[in-house]
């Protein structure tokens, strides 16, 4: 028998692993979830794969609105779950929702955060206008919805035009809050779930009222090749015990 | 969304981070084609490192280097200075990125100057500073050239260790590459569809401008 060839032996090898490491299969839901359901998600999904043995659900965490850009553009994603009516609008407007399928699972709180060894003091949105707070961090307007609820909430108490001009944009929620936690940035505006799970470095200074309901909608996806399976999901996420699950890490009743 | 500050911001990151390389790469690609020692080959794969490392791994060192809570953020602190997202932060990762393109470029330019012209230089009477003004930095300078512009390329296209340690600042961090990448996850394809062919452009600008720099025989193919 010949020796294999490197190139030969090079070709299967990546095969191989192309097969191995291979994305969605036929069992396979996936769940394209923002980025402040990453720790929930993760544990409703473990929860829903033991009740149904034979299913993976694959989680894909982002900016609601990079999920509404990857569903537009035709990503085979099942069911998708956003922090905002507004990205879950834009998704229905473009006709790319299971009709009927769209309900709302959770709410949220939006919290102002700082490092845990700052000395600042704030107790309203409107000492962000101090000149000794030189960068705020909170999502891209365009792309991020808690970047949305910061921007209703500091119009309507008329400090947005001062903090903007501090802004550190974010890709998504968790970034903003690794940059306060990095102590890169001397405040940010997070979900009070996101504050949670970095307690050790991150402290709230602040609740903040935000003028929209901060509601979490979830629905299938009109393409999906799987919506039994699709809508299983969705079902268990708004079942008492997926709620229980979305309790567990701080998420309010919808 | 104005095109012209990414733009404007990208060439002068490029153009910084270039002539940065220029002194570094060169006094670095010289000491280590004239160094005989066992050593070399490990310090050259360190040097070749930004090559292959994913960006976002450089990006990481960077940020936990020259972060505030970083060794060397905290020190940088208390000197007022704090490279996180700010543009000279842009600077040193493309600086980092573009590093081992004209390393590489101007240590074989080096080692390909006969060593026979350096001895006739010294034997006439030069001193070593003068050999390397005189003779070798412009034989190799062909080599030198070449390397600067992939690098200048290179550096001008930064994105992954420049968004996470210049981050994402409109107005003041936010490359052009940056732009495209927050136009497109928007959903803003007008907005993507005239940085990404302004980027295009600026990129086709470059080469022809290479192409002229270049010296005749050996012109950067355009096409």
């Amino acid at each position: 028998m010949p020796t294999p060839r490197p190139r030969r032996l090079f070709a299967s090898l990546s095969f191989v692993l192309a097969c191995w490491a291979g994305s969605a299969t036929a069992g396979d839901v996936v769940v394209s979830a923002a980025s402040s359901l990453t720790d929930a998600f993760k544990a409703v999904a473990t929860a829903y794969e033991a009740k149904h043995p034979g299913t993976k659900v694959v989680l894909n965490f982002a900016a609601s609105d990079v999920l509404l850009q990857q569903i537009a553009n035709g990503a085979p994603a099942d069911v998708f779950a956003s922090a905002d009516q507004k990205a879950m609008d834009k998704a229905q407007a473009q006709g790319v929702l299971l009709n009927g399928s769209r309900k709302n699972f959770a709410t949220n709180q939006l919290v102002l955060i700082v490092p845990t060894t700052s000395q600042l003091t704030i107790t309203g949105l409107k000492d962000l206008e101090k000149p000794s707070i030189k960068r705020i961090a909170y999502g891209d307007p365009a792309s991020v919805p808690v970047g949305r609820y910061t921007q209703a909430a500091l119009q309507a108490d008329g400090s947005w035009q001062a903090v903007s001009a501090k802004a550190v944009l974010a890709a998504n929620v968790r970034q903003s809050l690794d940059y306060v936690a990095r102590d890169e940035v001397d405040a940010g505006f997070v979900f009070a779930t996101d504050a949670a799970i970095a307690k050790d470095k991150v402290k709230v200074e602040l609740r903040v009222n935000s003028p929209t309901p901060i509601s979490y909608p979830i629905a299938v996806v009109a393409q999906s090749k799987h919506v039994a399976d699709a809508q299983a999901f969705e079902n268990f996420v708004l079942s008492p015990e997926g709620q229980q699950l979305l309790a567990k890490s701080g998420f309010l009743k919808p | 969304m104005g095109i012209w500050f990414p733009l404007l911001l990208s060439l002068k990151v490029a153009i910084c981070a270039t002539a940065l390389n220029l002194l570094l790469g060169v006094a670095v690609a010289f000491g280590l084609s004239r160094w005989r020692s066992p050593l070399r080959d490990l310090v050259d794969s360190l040097l070749t490192l930004p090559l292959v490392l994913p960006p976002t791994v450089l990006g990481y060192y960077l940020l936990v280097l020259l972060g505030r809570r970083g060794v060397f953020g905290a020190w940088l602190e208390r000197w007022g200075i704090n490279p996180v997202f700010t543009w000279e932060g842009a600077v040193i990762a493309s600086t980092l990125v573009a590093f081992p393109l004209i390393q590489k470029a101007a240590r074989a330019a080096f080692e390909n100057v006969d060593p026979q012209l350096e001895s006739a230089a010294r034997v006439l009477g030069l001193p070593e500073r003068a050999v390397f003004f005189r003779v070798s930095l412009p034989l190799a300078s062909k080599g030198i050239t070449a390397g600067a512009l992939l690098a200048f390329a290179r550096a001008l296209g930064e994105f992954g260790a420049t968004l996470m340690i210049a981050g994402n600042l409109p107005g003041r961090t936010q490359t052009l590459s940056v732009a495209i990448y927050a136009a497109v996850q928007a959903g803003d394809d007008r907005g993507a569809n005239i940085l990404v062919v302004v980027a295009s452009i600026t990129c086709v600008v470059v080469l022809l401008i290479a192409g002229r720099l270049a010296p005749n025989r050996s012109r950067v193919p355009v096409s």
